[in-house]
């Protein structure tokens, strides 16, 4: 392994220009500068300030429904007959995914600020539930940029959004996709500067939101520690999460990454295959470059033009993912692996009988590495998966591949 | 630093009027034609040319020019094709000043120093790379100072003074006035907001200032250029561009003449406005 630059630590990052290594910065235009340099000294403040931390645990608590339990899968265990298999059920938060954690971090902030106006991008729509779900309950207009395909294979949570008051537009510019969402609402932001805050969903963006996103998300990890400590008397062996742009992943392996004994795996989304262009592996099948305001692995083709990226979930179809991933991937920290549609599907319907969870297709991916790495450890070795969302929103995905009418 | 990008300004200067600087995308909606569009320009009226990149995701950029970027690329347009469009111009111009505009990372990934050295090698004269804020500087902004290209920065009405002389610092050839926030092809504010703001940056530099974003009729640039050192139009050539095209996208007798055209027109606008302000 190589040695973190941080002082015997790999939690230092990023450094005061955004930087992890290589990965990070602020490649945003010169009209965006200033918003990002306010958020900055906004949040710097806000994250040492005993009354906002406070008002986060309380609606962490009694809005969120924090901590979310840590459950032991017997019978997944059972079945595979290796390491034991922990949950960290984030799939039981308000709104069903662990995207509602930065929601509430972001809003306050915005709050803080005096902004008047929210806007998101969102792909599944999970993100965008959540953002449109806390702007509700702080009374602001939310505007969701999601991808005119997205919104067509989405449609339940187009109308959740819709239901909590919130505006989505769809963007058919580009591919119509995440990534085409992201770029109109930076169109948005660039022209709305003064009463506007952009609520980024994942861990990826220009600085400070990378670092921001994470702090919001490592209560995943914290409670998830304590939890593990306290079933098991030590900590897991293997942390496992599914990475899109990885706030998931990232939440929950920040607070392990100073414990060596702790290995780390972030599944990506293997699509039909690496050998084409339909899968979403930004890291295990792409390279470093620049785009949504960071440098990061990106698929991309050989005169930078973005990818196109595939996968049977919404939520992992971005080309990119967030620059600490990057980083924890290039000094061995973090270990990335793909796993295919087919694949997700499968485990996707083993959780479902066997446990009763209905998992979505994203933490199925996680849920896969699972399925192939716990048969060869030792029964006295933990696993830590992160649920990270519940699966009702893919019930017509998945019926429709199974060939069933709903 | 090249000499043309400095050597056009003065001699406008001394002419007593503002530059026109036209924007396209190099490759929209083909090579050819793309080239034939450039070539036409200086004739018709252009003094400085910016030469867009295309990119697959143009963050700030409005409908008009993502979608001419998207011809262009479907047209087969690499970074390598549009250096080599620069080249290919500079056979016949040796004068007028070259910019190219666009975004960062087709730029990183054909690598920085080798792009310096085949841009140079073209005749390029400047970079305009709209996600590289001075905070970034060290990515290219100084490499290209190095090497004698001119990084020309976007200062924005969100840059107060506070930010300014950051943004001014490592910028050379001219400064790029962005007369609003938000993307490409929007509404053009009142002119004498904007000439507010030309004369505050006119306060911290002795550098030209262009005025851009929004620009798309020879009464408009004839007003900006009353304050403005140069007009930038970009959206409105684009636009015309598009209007041109085959029902599938390909280029017309029109395509070339339209934009000679238009652009006869806007020179006509940039060419009274020292008239018309003094008037």
């Amino acid at each position: 392994m190589n040695q973190s630059p941080y002082l015997n630590s790999f939690r230092g990052g990023p450094d005061e220009d955004g930087r992890f290594g290589i990965y990070g910065g602020r490649f945003v235009a010169e009209t965006l500068m200033p918003l990002i340099l306010e958020l900055q000294e906004k949040w710097d403040e806000a994250k040492t300030d005993p009354e906002f931390q406070k008002e986060l645990g309380h609606l962490g608590t009694h809005y969120i429904g924090r901590p979310s339990p840590l459950y032991f899968a017997e019978r997944l265990t059972e079945h595979l007959g290796g390491a034991k298999i922990y949950f960290k059920r984030e799939e039981l938060n308000h709104t069903g995914s662990h995207k509602i954690n930065n929601c509430i971090g972001q809003i306050l902030l915005a709050k803080r600020m005096g902004k008047t106006r929210i806007i998101a991008e969102t792909g599944a729509g999970q993100h965008g539930v959540a953002s449109a779900t806390v702007a509700a309950r702080f009374g602001l207009p939310c505007v969701v940029y999601m991808g005119a395909t997205d919104v067509e294979r989405q449609a339940p949570n187009v109308f959740r959004m819709k239901l909590l008051g919130a505006e989505v537009k769809p963007v058919t510019a580009g591919s119509g996709t995440l990534k085409d969402a992201m770029n109109e609402a930076l169109r948005d932001w660039v022209t709305n500067v003064d009463d506007t805050y952009y609520l980024i969903g994942t861990a990826a963006g220009p600085h400070p939101y990378p670092e921001m996103v994470r702090d919001f998300q490592a209560v995943i990890g914290r409670e998830a520690r304590e939890q593990i400590l306290q079933a098991e008397g030590r900590l897991p062996d293997l942390v496992i999460a599914a990475v899109g742009g990885g706030s998931n992943a990232i939440g929950i392996f920040h607070p392990f990454l100073d414990d060596k004994g702790v290995k780390m795996v972030g599944v990506e989304a293997g699509g039909k295959g690496l050998d084409g262009d339909e899968h979403c592996a930004s890291i295990t099948a792409g390279s470093p470059g620049v785009l949504h305001g960071n440098r990061t692995y990106l698929l991309q083709d050989g005169d930078g033009q973005i990818k196109e990226g595939h996968s049977i979930s919404a939520g992992l179809d971005y080309p990119g993912i967030g620059p600490e991933h990057s980083w924890l991937n290039d000094v061995g920290r973090a270990e990335y692996v793909p796993i295919m549609d087919h694949e997700a599907l499968e485990a996707f319907q083993l959780l479902t009988r066997i446990e009763g969870i209905i998992p979505a297709l994203e933490p199925s991916h996680a849920l896969a590495e699972v399925i192939k790495r716990a048969p060869g450890m030792g029964k006295d070795e933990i696993i830590l998966m992160n649920l990270s969302g519940r699966g009702d929103k893919d019930i017509f995905t998945v019926g429709k591949i199974l060939g069933m009418e709903l | 630093m090249t000499a043309r990008m400095d050597r056009r300004f003065s001699a406008l200067a001394a002419e007593g009027r503002p530059a026109l600087v036209t924007y396209f995308m190099g490759g929209d909606p083909d090579y050819a034609s793309s080239l034939a569009i450039m070539k036409a320009l200086p004739t018709a009226g252009a003094d400085v040319i910016e030469l867009g990149m295309p990119f697959s995701d143009p963050m700030a950029d409005g409908p008009a020019i993502q979608v001419a970027g998207q011809r262009s690329l479907k047209g087969g347009q690499t970074l390598a094709k549009t250096i080599q469009m620069a080249r290919d111009f500079r056979l016949e111009d040796a004068d007028t000043p070259i910019v190219l505009m666009g975004y960062y990372n087709p730029i990183y990934i054909y690598g920085v120093d080798r792009f310096l050295e085949d841009a140079l090698e073209a005749g390029i004269d400047g970079l305009i790379v709209v996600d590289l804020p001075p905070e970034m500087d060290d990515e290219l902004c100084i490499p290209a100072l190095r090497r004698g290209i001119n990084f020309i920065r976007l200062a924005t009405p969100t840059t107060d003074a506070k930010r300014l002389p950051t943004v001014l610092e490592n910028t050379s050839g001219f400064v790029y006035y962005v007369s609003m926030n938000g993307i490409t092809g929007s509404a053009l504010p009142d002119p004498s907001v904007i000439g507010g703001a030309v004369r505050h940056i006119k306060d911290h530099t002795t550098l030209p200032v262009c005025v851009g974003f929004g620009v798309k009729t020879a009464e408009q640039a004839r007003a900006i250029g009353a304050s403005a050192d140069g007009v930038v139009v970009g959206s409105a050539i684009v636009n015309q561009i598009a209007s041109s095209l085959t029902a599938d996208g390909a280029a017309t007798e029109a395509t070339v003449a339209g934009v000679e055209a238009l652009v006869r027109s806007l020179a006509s606008g940039v060419r009274g406005a020292r008239v018309a302000a003094a008037e």
